[in-house]
C-alpha cells in the first residue's frame, strides 16, 4: 500500500507522484510486475542510469562497450515491482553484431513493458538513429535525455518538449551522475507501464517510391493476418524486405507466432541466457 | 499449427518482393532513418551562434593521441600510477604486517596452546592457513587500495579509449582487432575479467587472439610480486633517492614488455593458427568527464579491491594448508617440499630460477598472489636457515626488505634470479580462474590448452635464453 492509497483526504502533496513510495531493490527481484529495458548508444551513461534506478553500484566506465552482457536489477515504485534490464550499448538495432542482436532480441522477443532509451544530449542526431529504431519495434518507450550538464557546458539548449512532440513518446531530461531527473524518469516509466500514458511514437514515414510502399503494405497485411496481435508488423515487413535472416528464422521456427499470442518464446529466452555473465 | 503454412507464404512473398524492390532497399531504409533523425534533432537543438573559441576536449585529445606524444604520455602516466602505489603502500603494509603477524599470530598460537591443541592442528590452522591469509592481506591490500582507485579515476576521466586509439594501429598491424586494446586494459586488473571483456570483439578469430594473449597483461595478482622483487633487487642497486622511481620503472618495463609480447604473439597467431584479415571498427572517443572522486573511491574499493582481495584470501587459506603440510610431512627423512625443491632445482637452474620458485608456481596455480610468501617460506626451509622466521613451513613476514634480501641471498639468489622471476611472473600459464573462464568463453578444450601452454612454454624459452646469455657473458 502506498501513502496515496491509504489517505482518505488527499492533499496535493499526497497525490503528487513525486511522493510515491520508492525503494531500490538492487539485484533482489524475485517477482516483478513490469520489466523495463534500458537501451542506448554506447557511453551515454546507461549504466549510470541503471545504478541510479536500482541503487546498485555496478561499475561504470567512461568507455564504450563496457556492458558486454545484460545486467539486471530492480526497484519498487508505487506498489509495483520493476525489473530493470541493462542492455549492451549499440548504435543501431540492425543486428550486425552480437551486442546489437542481444539488444534487439530483448526488445522484440522479451517484450519489456517499457523500454527506456538513454540518449546523449550532446550528440542528439546520432543517438536518435537508435531511438527511432527502438520506436519502430515498440510503442511503450520513454526517452531519457541524459548528460544535460554536458550539453549545457557545450552551450547547447535542447527543447525537450519539442522533442517529445516530434518523437511521440515522453522525454525526460536527466543528469544521471547527480541523480537529477531520476524521480521524474521513474514516475514516467510507471505511467507508461500502467498505461496511464500511451505513447504514439513517430514511425519512419512512407517513401516517395510507390512500388516500394505497395510492397511494404502488402507484406505488412500478410503478416498481420498470420500473426494477429503482433505490435510491429510493419517493422517485421521492413526487416524481411531487407533480407534479415534472424527475422526469417523467427517466422519459420514460430517464435514470432508465440509473440503474437503473448507468450515469451522459450528459444529466445534460452538464447538470451547465454549472454549472462559468468565471472 | 496453422501458422506454419502462413509462415512459408510470408517468406515466399517477402522473397519475391525483395527482388522487386531491388538492392537499393537497405540504403533507402537507412537514409530515411538518418534524414528523420537529423530533422528531429535539428528542430530540438539550439546551438550557440559562435562556435566555442577553445575546445578543451579536443586540445587534450590532440596531445594524448598524437603520434609523437601519445606513447610517452602513456608510459609517464603508468609510471606515475606505479610510483604512487609503491611509495604509498609501504607504510600501511608494514603496519598491517605488525598487526596481523607480530600481534595476532602469537596471540592465536597462545590461544591454541591454552586450549590444548595438538602441535599439528595449531600448525595447520595458525602457521598454515592463518599466516598465508595474513600475508596476502598485508601485501595486497595497500597497493590495491591505491592502484585501483587511481586507475579507475583515469578510466572515468575517459583516458582508456585514448589508449585503445593509440594502440589500434599496432593491433591491426599485428592482424588483431583494435578493441583488443580494451580487453587488454581490463586484463591489467584481472585476466579473467579481461577474457570476459573480449566479448566486445565480434570476429571469433580475433576474439580468440585476444583471449590467448590476455595473459600478457600483468594482473593484480602479479603486481605485488613484481613490485616487491623490483624494490628489493633493482631499487636497492641504485641510490636511495632514486630507488622508488627506478623500481617503478622496472615494473613499468615488465608491463610494457607484456604489451609488446601481446603484439608479437597476436602477430604470430594471425599468421599461423588463426589466419585472417583484421576487421575494421569505429571507436568513439567519449568526452572527458571530470571523475566523481568520492563515488569512484567507493565503487573501486567495493567492486575491485574487496572482491579481488576476498578471492586472494579464499585461495590463500587452502594454499597455506598445503604449504604447511608439504613442509611438515616427511618421506625418508625429508619433507615433501624438500623433495620437490631438490627435484626441480636442476630445471630451475637452467631457467635462471631455482627449485623453490618452480614449486611456488605449482602451489600458486589457483592464485598468483601467494608466490612471494611461498618462495620465502620454502627458501628458509631449503637453505636450512635458523633464527629467521618461525621454523619449518611457517610463512612469516620478514622484518623489512633488507631481511627478505638476506634470506633470498642465503637461498642463492642473484640479480639474474630476480630478473628472471619478474619475467616468469609475466610469462607463464594463467591462474586457474582464468583458465576456467577461457574454457567457459571458448567452450573449446583445444584453445584452452593453447592459451594455457603457449605462455608457459614461451616463459621457459625466455628465461632459458636470458639465463644462458647472462652466464655466457659472465654477468653471473
Amino acid at each position: 500500500m502506498t501513502v496515496t492509497d491509504s489517505l482518505p483526504h488527499q492533499s496535493a502533496c499526497a497525490t503528487c507522484p513525486m511522493n510515491r513510495h520508492l525503494e531500490r531493490l538492487g539485484v533482489n527481484m524475485e517477482d516483478w510486475d513490469y520489466v523495463v529495458a534500458l537501451a542506448g548508444n554506447p557511453n551515454t551513461g546507461k549504466s549510470t542510469v541503471f545504478n541510479a534506478l536500482t541503487g546498485l553500484r555496478q561499475h561504470t566506465g567512461n568507455w564504450p562497450g563496457k556492458t558486454v552482457a545484460r545486467a539486471e536489477g530492480g526497484f519498487i515504485y508505487g506498489d509495483k515491482r520493476y525489473k530493470l534490464v541493462d542492455l549492451p550499448g549499440t548504435y543501431s538495432l540492425l543486428a550486425a553484431s552480437v551486442d546489437e542482436e542481444i539488444a534487439r532480441d530483448f526488445i522484440l522477443f522479451g517484450q519489456p513493458d517499457v523500454t527506456v532509451v538513454v540518449v546523449d544530449a550532446t550528440r542528439l542526431e546520432r543517438n536518435l538513429n537508435l531511438a527511432l529504431q527502438v520506436l519502430e519495434i515498440t510503442d511503450k518507450a520513454v526517452i531519457c535525455l541524459n548528460l544535460m550538464d554536458e550539453a549545457k557546458r557545450h552551450g547547447l539548449t535542447i527543447d525537450d518538449r519539442r522533442l517529445a512532440r516530434d518523437l511521440g513518446v515522453p522525454v525526460i531530461s536527466t543528469v544521471a551522475r547527480r541523480g537529477e531527473g531520476i524521480r521524474e524518469l521513474i514516475a514516467m516509466v510507471h505511467d507508461v507501464a500502467t498505461g496511464e500514458v500511451k505513447p504514439r511514437p513517430h514511425r519512419i514515414p512512407a517513401t516517395q517510391d510507390d512500388a516500394l510502399n505497395r510492397a511494404v503494405e502488402r507484406l505488412t497485411g500478410q503478416i498481420q493476418a498470420a500473426f494477429p496481435g503482433l505490435p510491429n508488423a510493419r517493422w517485421v515487413a521492413l526487416r524481411l524486405l531487407d533480407g534479415d535472416a534472424q527475422i526469417e528464422r523467427a517466422i519459420r521456427d514460430g517464435s514470432l507466432g508465440d509473440l503474437s499470442r503473448g507468450d515469451e518464446p522459450q528459444s529466445v529466452v534460452d538464447r538470451l541466457m547465454v549472454a549472462e555473465v559468468h565471472a | 499449427m496453422s501458422a506454419q503454412p502462413a509462415a512459408a507464404d510470408i517468406l515466399k512473398t517477402a522473397g519475391n518482393l525483395r527482388r522487386e524492390v531491388g538492392d537499393g532497399f537497405h540504403d533507402h531504409l537507412v537514409e530515411a532513418l538518418y534524414t528523420d533523425a537529423a530533422q528531429i534533432a535539428d528542430r530540438a537543438v539550439a546551438r550557440p551562434d559562435a562556435p566555442p573559441r577553445f575546445d578543451l576536449d579536443r586540445a587534450i585529445d590532440r596531445l594524448v593521441t598524437s603520434r609523437t606524444w601519445g606513447f610517452p604520455i602513456m608510459v609517464l602516466l603508468l609510471t606515475g600510477v606505479f610510483w604512487l602505489t609503491i611509495q604509498g603502500a609501504n607504510v600501511p603494509s608494514q603496519m598491517l604486517a605488525t598487526l596481523l603477524l607480530d600481534t595476532v599470530h602469537p596471540a592465536l598460537k597462545d590461544l591454541g596452546a591454552a586450549l590444548g591443541f595438538p602441535w599439528w592442528l595449531s600448525g595447520v590452522l595458525f602457521d598454515g592457513a592463518y599466516l598465508a591469509m595474513a600475508w596476502v592481506v598485508s601485501v595486497m591490500l595497500p597497493p590495491m587500495a591505491i592502484f585501483f582507485p587511481v586507475f579507475t579515476l583515469l578510466e572515468d576521466f575517459g583516458y582508456l579509449p585514448r589508449v585503445a586509439f593509440n594502440l589500434d594501429r599496432l593491433f591491426s598491424r599485428a592482424g588483431a582487432h583494435g578493441k583488443q586494446a580494451l580487453s587488454m586494459t581490463m586484463g591489467f586488473g584481472c585476466n579473467a575479467a579481461g577474457v570476459v571483456a573480449t566479448r566486445v570483439i565480434d570476429s571469433p578469430r580475433e576474439r580468440l587472439i585476444a583471449i590467448i594473449t590476455n595473459n600478457f597483461a600483468v594482473c593484480n595478482g602479479r603486481w605485488p610480486t613484481l613490485i616487491m622483487v623490483s624494490t628489493i633487487f633493482i631499487g636497492s642497486a641504485v641510490p636511495a633517492a632514486l630507488a622508488g622511481l627506478v623500481s617503478a620503472l622496472a615494473v613499468v618495463g615488465i608491463a610494457v614488455l607484456g604489451v609488446l609480447l601481446t603484439f608479437a604473439v597476436s602477430w604470430f597467431l594471425s599468421r599461423t593458427m588463426l589466419k585472417g584479415e583484421a576487421s575494421v571498427f569505429s571507436l568513439e572517443l567519449p568526452p572527458y568527464r571530470p571523475p566523481r572522486i568520492l563515488q569512484t573511491l567507493y565503487t573501486s574499493l567495493i567492486d575491485r579491491t574487496i572482491i579481488v582481495l576476498w578471492r586472494a584470501v579464499t585461495m590463500s587459506v587452502p594454499a597455506g594448508i598445503v604449504i604447511w603440510l608439504i613442509s611438515n610431512v616427511t618421506l625418508g627423512g625429508q619433507s615433501i617440499a624438500e623433495h620437490l625443491v631438490t627435484g626441480l632445482d636442476g630445471v630451475g637452474w637452467l631457467l635462471g630460477l631455482n627449485g623453490v620458485i618452480l614449486v611456488a608456481y605449482i602451489v600458486a596455480i589457483p592464485a598468483n598472489e601467494i608466490i612471494i610468501p611461498t618462495v620465502l617460506m620454502l627458501t628458509v626451509l631449503a637453505a636450512g636457515l635458523t633464527g629467521v622466521g618461525e621454523g619449518a613451513g611457517v610463512m612469516f613476514e620478514a622484518e623489512s626488505n633488507t631481511t627478505i634480501r638476506d634470506i633470498l641471498n642465503a637461498g642463492g639468489w642473484t640479480t639474474l634470479t630476480a630478473v628472471n622471476l619478474m619475467l616468469f611472473s609475466l610469462i607463464h600459464n594463467p591462474c586457474s580462474t582464468t583458465i576456467l573462464t577461457i574454457y567457459n568463453e571458448t567452450k573449446s578444450k583445444k584453445w584452452t590448452a593453447v592459451a594455457t601452454l603457449l605462455p608457459l612454454l614461451l616463459g621457459f624459452a625466455v628465461t632459458l635464453t636470458t639465463a644462458t646469455l647472462a652466464r655466457a657473458l659472465g654477468l653471473v
